[in-house]
């Protein structure tokens, strides 16, 4: 078997992941299925799946629009619709995609919402999102407010507050919309195969410790989150999903192999970096091809983290399930203070032994970029790695400015250089 | 002494961002001070423990940006960046602490910036419950007594249920000092200018509470001894404008242009809460109960049920107001994220609207007078051929 079949596997599986989930929610009303809108960080896919629901996530939704090149569109919908400039584009991507038609990212419609399961992590936009699909649905609405980790842990008093809201409020409304009782032995058993898919998820991301790494831990990165931080995490199809990807792995590491690209495979690495922020989406291609042409592959990474930071020991633990649904909401990434986030970072730089740190601020985004120059200011002086700083959008293709973004980007690479030639 | 010197004096405090004031009163009463963000703190729990709690609302149009440039993107609101400006010239040295409230991620971030920058302040992110259950009640309480035992390490100065009380009592006085305010405003609008009322919000933030409500009692009986002509302007509500401030120079230029501003949500921590806070056995309760069921609707807090907007029309009707100007500072998210739910709301209620933005330091005030002069044109165009 070769290394091209070897990777075509994973990516085969998740396709098919995704197709079937896409058309179980195309034919939910004629099944009977509740379906359930919920954001991504932090998400409680398990406690959802136990009461048998299914979960849509705009997030992902609006990034696939991203991707597909309908999000100019649908943002200036939203624009004319009166949402201003300004604002997350998420959001708006979003709402323009209801008004013309909610059409999916396979084509298919998309069911409106039973529920929207407002879980509050590590964003506030999240409250005005939910708070106009509220408008827009008049469906229930419930809210899981998830307290910040403000001094960089979790505090038993946050870890309690959020416990006894699944157990006093998301219970309930999820028991109501679904007309089903709690069973909790299938919330363990969820939570127990989520935790196995979290293991095999780790090994894939501290593969990228070896030289040359065999993952794009950003790029190709965001593919390897798809099933963990969405519809399937808890299922046995997830399980499957990383094990595979192991096995890819390992095979890659085996052969001396660099990431699979789609400009073919990255064999040879010049140089290792962190990334911090999330991508953009509209010319996600272009963007990989401006790393893939200098042999940077991109060996850690801070938005495959948004749903989890399993790295640092977390998993789902079926003998706590509240208190594990509550560790797993408080631990997401962009739910960390900025120390905390600087900390993460440098600890990067240092174990996958990266030459430079990338910063990709989101114009939509605060929650990842307010604050963000001052961190790689920090970091700059904690590692004494260069940084580079760059601005675009998630799904506004009018905030990539592609040549801007390759000049700045090939300056950067330049000095990488001479920094090398100086040591 | 009559509106204008009062006036003159608030003008200065807001001015001033040395905060000499807070200097003097440090000096006179041996006293700590803690800095607060918008929106809103409980800043009877502050005085409680001795402490003068100092509003911050970034450097106006006053600050020359020269390091805050550094520290920020370039699509984001303007408060960070005048703030961490005002911290790195040391103007904030005079503040023994900082507060920042859960309102938007910005100040959020804008926290944990505050920990590294300033590593031997006492700093602290104030989670709020966006949730209005037990849950978040049981949370709050927590959060509050938490706050109370670093605010008393801070000062040295234990804020026993006496000493709540009598600081719930001082801000209960404010709130209805204040409440007058705003009343006679609505009832009388040429005898309160809005940007005289502004700036007496705006020395609320810095001046202790006690001395503030003696100013606004003052400035209450001379008002109402003034002279000042009605005009035919139109009545309308001010909102968005909770977080960062707009300069004096558009407030003016909102108010000159044919609009009396009879509401609206500017420095709204002073009135977040609708009604007086109990005194009793349980003040720091009180405080938490008053937070969870006793407040004004704002784009940073969360609105259960399907009555969103249902404030806004509330605030049109009862001050009689004739139409709403939404203002909101750039890239404020909660705040332009909110408009489209208000507007609804008003469309439905058959009221009248005008949106724009602006910036702290903006200087394009003609831009947003002729704005406002259209708007309370078309209204009074409108209200003649009704
Ligand atoms: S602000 Fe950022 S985290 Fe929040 S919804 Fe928008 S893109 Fe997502
Ligand atoms: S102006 Fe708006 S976005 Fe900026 S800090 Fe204030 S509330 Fe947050």
């Amino acid at each position: 078997m070769n290394a091209e079949v070897q990777k075509e596997e994973s990516m085969v599986l998740q396709k098919k992941m995704i197709g079937e989930h896409f058309e179980t929610l195309s034919k939910s009303a004629e099944n009977g299925r509740k379906v359930v809108y919920t954001f991504v960080p932090g998400n409680l896919n398990e406690l959802i799946l136990a009461f048998d629901l299914l979960p849509v996530h705009p997030e992902v939704n609006a990034l696939q629009s991203g991707m597909r090149k309908l999000s100019g569109d649908y943002i200036q919908e939203a624009e004319k619709q009166g949402h201003s400039e300004d604002v997350c584009t998420y959001v708006k991507c979003d709402i323009g995609m209801l008004k013309k038609g909610n059409i999916g990212p396979t084509g298919e419609k998309l069911p409106p919402p039973d529920l929207l399961l407002l879980s509050y992590t590590g964003c506030f936009t999240f409250m005005k999102w939910f708070e106009l699909l509220k408008q827009e649905y008049g469906c229930p609405v419930v809210m899981l407010q998830v307290p910040y980790q403000a001094e960089g842990k979790i505090t038993a008093s946050q870890r309690e507050f959020v416990a006894r809201q699944l157990r006093d409020v998301v219970v309930p409304a999820l028991e109501e919309v679904s007309g089903k009782k709690l069973d909790e032995d299938r919330l363990k058993e969820l939570l127990a195969s989520s935790a196995r898919a979290e293991d095999d998820l780790v090994y894939v991301w501290e593969s990228a410790k070896h030289k040359p790494s065999p993952i794009d831990a950003y790029f190709g990165g965001v593919y390897y989150i798809g099933p963990i931080f969405t519809a399937f995490r808890g299922l046995p199809s997830c399980e499957a999903y990383y094990r595979e990807l192991r096995r890819e792995v390992d095979f890659r590491i085996a052969h001396g192999m660099g990431p699979t690209t789609p400009e073919g495979e990255l064999r040879q690495q010049k140089y290792r970096i962190v990334v911090e922020g999330p991508p953009n989406w509209t010319s996600f291609r272009d963007f990989w091809k401006i790393f893939h042409d200098e042999g940077v592959v991109m060996v850690a990474s801070t938005y495959t983290k948004v749903g989890g930071l399993y790295e640092q020991g977390f998993r789902h633990d079926p003998a706590r399930p509240f208190e594990t649904l509550a560790e797993y909401c408080l631990g997401c990434y962009t739910n960390r203070n900025l120390p905390a986030r600087v900390d993460i970072i440098a600890k990067y730089v240092e174990e996958y032994e990266a030459d430079g740190i990338l910063f990709n601020s989101i114009k939509s985004c605060n929650s990842f970029s307010a604050g963000q120059l001052m961190m790689l200011r920090e970091l700059e002086k904690r590692t004494g790695k260069a940084g580079a700083f760059i601005e675009s959008d998630l799904v506004d293709p009018r905030y990539f400015s592609a040549a801007n973004i390759k000049n700045r980007l090939e300056s950067y690479f330049q000095m990488l250089e001479a920094k090398r030639q100086a040591a | 002494m009559g509106t204008q010197d009062i006036i003159d004096r608030c003008e200065r405090i807001y001015r001033d961002l040395d905060f000499g004031y807070v200097h003097e009163w440090k000096a006179r009463t041996g006293g700590k001070a803690v800095g607060f963000m918008p929106v809103y703190v409980p800043r009877e729990l502050i005085h409680a423990a001795g402490i003068l709690p100092v509003g911050i609302m970034g450097g106006g149009d006053d600050v020359e940006i020269i390091r805050g440039d550094a520290y920020f993107q370039s699509y984001i609101c303007h408060i960070p960046r005048s703030t961490v400006e005002l911290g790195l010239a040391g103007k904030l040295d005079v503040l023994d602490g900082m507060l920042f409230p859960a309102i938007c991620d910005v100040i959020r971030n804008l926290s944990g910036m505050w920990q590294m920058m300033f590593a031997h302040k006492y700093v602290r992110y104030l989670d709020f419950p966006q949730t209005f259950n037990d849950a978040g009640r049981e949370f709050y309480r927590a959060e509050m007594a938490e706050l109370l035992v670093d605010l008393e390490a801070l000062s040295g100065i234990q804020a026993t249920p006496e000493r709540l009380n009598a600081s719930i009592a001082l801000y209960n006085a404010n709130r209805r000092a204040l409440a007058e305010l705003y009343d006679l405003r609505s009832a009388e609008p040429q005898r309160v200018p809005t940007s005289e009322l502004y700036l007496l919000l705006r020395a609320g933030n810095v001046l202790e509470v006690s001395e503030h409500t003696a100013m606004l009692q003052q400035y209450l009986a001379a008002a109402r001894l003034s002279q000042r002509p009605l005009r035919d302007n139109v009545r309308v509500v001010a909102t968005g404008l909770f977080c960062e401030q707009p300069p004096l120079s558009m407030v003016r230029a909102m108010e000159n242009s044919g609009c009396y501003i009879v509401d609206d949500d500017w420095v709204l921590g002073a009135r977040y809460q609708l009604h007086d806070t109990a005194t009793g056995a349980n003040p720091l309760g009180a405080i938490v109960d008053a937070y969870m069921s006793d407040t004004v609707a704002t784009a940073t807090r969360y609105v259960e049920g399907d009555d969103k907007g249902a404030f806004l029309v509330e605030q049109v009707r009862s001050r009689n107001a004739e139409g709403v100007i939404f203002a909101a500072a750039s890239f404020c998210d909660p705040a332009l994220l909110d408009r489209p739910m208000g507007q609804k709301a008003l469309a439905d209620a058959g009221i009248p609207y005008t949106a724009f933005t602006y910036s702290e330091n903006t200087g394009q005030v003609q831009v947003i007078k002729e704005q406002a002069g259209t708007f309370a044109d078309s209204i009074k165009l409108w209200g003649a051929v009704a």
